[in-house]
């Protein structure tokens, strides 16, 4: 599991891969949580295309996401969604409150 | 009527995170027997690794302790995964399973118990506080044309 996070002007990328599970997600959540405290992004970007498992730790994860983003004024938008993962997001209703493009 | 069994396994580990990606997998192995597509497959290894997560996360918030993880498959083309502890248990099994909720602070979403129920067909909690916790899920496999076992 892997967590890199990039961008400029308050637009933050955020690139995940590997297992995205409760074992994983805390280190996702303590790079995240340092970034955006950084940058203060109002617009996040999550690239999940090298995820090969996630459960609902990643739902926790792209909320954390979402609510640090709305503070802004701004979102989150999720690409390169496997089936897997999406099957996940959808689940839990995220289409509702992030874009899936 | 009960379901004739065909064969079993058990698994026992520790409740280290660390062993989440172990039980899903072990489970995945286990199912392959049926033919699963990989669709079933990724849907049982995400309701494993959300049952064990519980285990893990809720059964044993300060201490580690053992969880089972038992498979079986039936005769109608059904895998059954039980995830067992020996945990704090569970008061309000109705609130444990009520999408949102969760005892888990920011890390946990609450949506543990909904994707399970998505993934799979059945979902059956026994659980008694101070005792521990037992969520027993079932899963159809659907049979390929022209194939067998």
């Amino acid at each position: 599991m892997a967590v890199v996070c990039t961008g400029h002007d308050r637009n933050m990328t955020v690139t995940i891969s590997g297992e995205v599970d409760h074992h994983g997600a805390r280190q996702i959540m303590a790079e995240l949580d340092r970034q955006m405290a950084a940058v203060l992004p109002r617009n996040i970007t999550v690239d999940l295309g090298g995820v090969s498992f996630m459960d609902s730790s990643g739902i926790a994860v792209l909320l954390r996401a979402y609510q640090s983003a709305g503070r802004q004024g701004g979102g989150v938008t999720v690409v390169n969604v496997p089936d897997q993962a999406g099957r996940v997001l959808r689940a839990a209703g995220l289409q509702r409150l992030i874009r899936f493009a | 009527m009960t379901t004739k069994e065909i064969n079993s396994a058990e698994v026992r580990f520790l409740s280290r995170s660390a062993n989440e990606g172990f039980a899903r997998t072990a489970a995945a192995c286990f199912a392959a027997q049926l033919d699963p597509t990989l669709e079933e497959v990724n849907d049982i290894k995400t309701a494993v690794s959300e049952a064990v997560t519980n285990s893990i996360v809720h059964g044993y918030p300060d201490r580690l302790g053992r969880v089972l993880l038992r498979l079986r498959l039936l005769e109608d083309n059904t895998v059954e995964v039980q995830v067992k502890d020996w945990g704090v248990g569970i008061g309000d099994i109705g609130q444990a399973r009520t999408p949102m909720f969760t005892t888990g602070g920011g890390e946990r979403s609450g949506m543990g118990f909904t994707i399970m129920e998505s993934f799979m067909d059945s979902v059956k909690v026994r659980s008694a506080p101070g005792k521990g916790t037992a969520v027993t899920m079932r899963k159809r496999i659907a049979l390929r044309v022209g194939g067998g076992r």
